[in-house]
């Protein structure tokens, strides 16, 4: 690297870096180093008993697997919610753009409240659900349910912007030039659109896995069917078990910070190569 | 974004600390306690406020802080400045001795009854017209039956239920630990919800409309029959069940430091007096005084009850066999 790349135009590198690594250590990485240190009085042994406990694993599986399909889920549905909302206009759009925003305003206890009283057997959806046999409230289906609710304002709101800077024109010409719809969609609006949909993806994701106020209410929280790692690690500090806690907590930590890198990582990948196509 | 703030006001409203007085005070006593004790305290505290002030002349403010009885030993261990603490089961104050030296070993000697000045007993509740016939904890365990109880792990109410079914499997099994436990494992297979505390399950079984019969402690079951409705519950009381003592407890470390140990002292000591044995009875407590229990005895059908220290060993005992991590309930559990 010669010092021609290194020379920087803007002033005041070294105070704001100086900056974001004082301010985020105060904020993320010391807490998160206390999480660490406390496991550190464990002993390899029980490390590994409290972390791969047959009622831990299952809870791992069931929050990990039901976070990235709720993630999913909301990627797909968040992204058609973003395209109306940029795209059209109608009466009451306002609305419906505030409405969208409704999961990260609301007490996730009170969404647990209501999404339960909704779906449980004598509930408005649930009375209706339930002789299809589709039992929602107290599954893990419910889980889902739930978290597909808070996670889906990240999508709408990291897609939405991107989606507004996307002139219409640009579809114009794909099909000017011949292109159909489904290939102005994958080859044209589908690239421009990926990194915010990753972003989007891994946010949502994110929350999911932390989340605990709405799912405890909906979940029936039975060991082995429809616990999460989140109450795991509460039953185990209203034990007095704190290092046991931590030590889930550390797991948890890890998984999903490697999800998230392998997310963004992603990220940056298509981003680069939407930048090389264009 | 009034409504918003509503919301968030409430949601703030529901773990916090509720001031009962706005009154200027002389001094401020502090009562940690469990989550269904709540209606019990808001009639007990001013009244003692009232006999404070015409015995001493000082104004009296006492707080409460409600939450899940294990939740709230926690936080007391922590650091929250409780000058009483009056829980559900026994481990939730021995807890304070063994881990934080808070309260000395010998609490349960410094007042009357092991200091509890209430118990209460695990009864069920089924629905109206018992359509399903449940007469005793043998029932629970019948093939069909859904069962809602709150989870042992978390909460005292479970807890008790828990231990219930265990002794009376061993009455009726000649003391055999192996028949209990195949008998227990059966009772908790029937369970679709498990539930954080007591009132939790409440919901569950009342507003979600989950389950054949709720096993929960008489005071749960009477409130429920009386608010939610006669017409839609019948209580059934089980031939055998546990006696739930609720125990009391000063915070030693904390009233030395505060200077609140005569007040917080007199205030436990009001919740053995007839007067406030009254107040206990009248929420479906049963009271240690024996006058004051005929006086409300039509409230309390018979029924015969075991300790946990004659029945199951002792709270030590049924900790360390039965609650530990990897213990029989985690067993249990984990091979439903």
């Amino acid at each position: 690297m010669n010092r021609a790349t290194t020379y920087r135009v803007l002033p005041g590198f070294g105070l704001s870096l100086g900056y974001t690594l004082a301010y985020l250590s105060l904020i993320v990485l010391i807490p998160l180093a206390a999480v660490f240190l406390k496991t550190f009085s464990l002993s390899f042994e029980q490390f590994w008993a409290a972390i791969s406990a047959p009622r831990v694993v299952a809870s791992y599986k069931l929050s990990f697997g039901a976070s990235l399909l709720a993630a999913a889920i909301n990627t797909v549905f968040g992204m058609m919610l973003a395209w109306a909302l940029v795209r059209y206009t109608f009466p009451g759009k306002r609305i419906v753009d505030a409405l969208v925003d409704l999961p990260f305003a609301l007490p996730t206890a009170v969404a647990g409240i209501a999404l339960t009283a909704l779906y449980a057997p004598n509930g408005w959806l649930g009375q209706i659900l339930e002789p299809l046999g589709i039992k929602v409230a107290f599954t893990p289906l419910g889980v889902l349910v739930a978290l597909i609710f808070i996670g889906l304002p990240f999508v709408v709101r990291t897609v939405q912007p991107v989606l507004a800077d996307l002139e219409t024109e640009l579809e114009e010409a794909a099909a000017s030039l011949g292109a159909q719809r489904w290939q102005t969609f994958r080859l044209v609006i589908l690239p421009i659109l990926l990194p915010a949909l990753l972003t989007g993806f891994a946010l949502a994701f994110a929350r999911a896995v932390g989340e605990y106020g709405s799912v405890i209410f909906i979940a029936g929280n039975i060991p082995m069917v429809s616990e999460i790692t989140p109450l795991m690690i509460i039953t185990k500090l209203e034990q007095y078990d704190y290092t046991g806690a931590t030590a889930i907590a550390c797991v948890m930590l890890l998984l999903s910070f490697a999800l998230l890198l392998v997310i963004n990582g992603l990220q940056a990948w298509t981003q680069k190569r939407g930048e090389k196509g264009s | 974004m009034r409504f918003c703030h509503m919301i968030l006001r409430a949601g703030i409203a529901l773990g916090s600390i509720t001031a009962a007085h706005d009154v200027v005070a002389d001094a401020t006593i502090l009562n940690v306690s469990y989550d269904v004790s709540r209606e019990l305290y808001k009639d007990i505290n001013p009244a003692f406020v009232a006999e404070w002030k015409t015995q001493t002349g000082e104004q009296l403010t006492i707080n409460q802080s409600h939450g899940g009885s294990s939740k709230q030993a926690l936080s007391v261990v922590n650091g929250l400045e409780a000058d009483v603490v009056t829980m559900n089961q026994a481990p939730d104050i021995d807890i304070l001795a063994s881990r934080a030296n808070l309260v000395s070993a010998d609490w349960s000697k410094r007042f009357p009854h092991d200091a509890t000045p209430y118990t209460t007993t695990s009864v069920f509740l089924v629905r109206k017209g018992n359509p399903k016939g449940i007469k005793d904890w043998n029932d629970l365990a019948r093939p069909g039956i859904q069962v809602i109880v709150p989870n042992p792990k978390t909460s005292g109410n479970g807890r008790y239920t828990y231990l219930a079914a265990w002794g009376y499997a061993l009455t009726k099994n000649a003391g055999s630990d192996a028949a209990a436990r195949d008998f227990v494992s059966k009772l908790f297979a029937n369970v679709p919800v498990l539930d954080g505390g007591g009132r939790g399950a409440t919901t569950t079984f009342t507003q979600r409309g989950v389950g054949d019969v709720l096993a929960t402690f008489e005071n749960e079951a009477i409130l429920i029959e009386r608010e939610v409705g006669a017409d839609k519950f019948d209580i059934v009381y089980p031939p055998l069940s546990i006696e739930a003592a609720a125990p009391v407890a000063v915070v030693d470390k904390v009233v030395d430091k505060r200077g609140t140990r005569k007040q917080a002292e007199a205030y436990l000591r009001f919740l053995f007096s007839p007067p406030g044995q009254d107040i206990i009875a009248r929420h479906h407590f049963r009271p240690r005084d024996a006058a004051v229990f005929k006086k409300y005895a039509g409230g309390f059908p018979a029924i015969k009850t075991f300790t946990v220290h004659e029945q199951l060993g002792g709270w030590a005992k049924v900790q360390k066999e039965h609650f530990a991590d990897d213990g029989i309930l985690d067993q249990i559990m984990v091979r439903r």
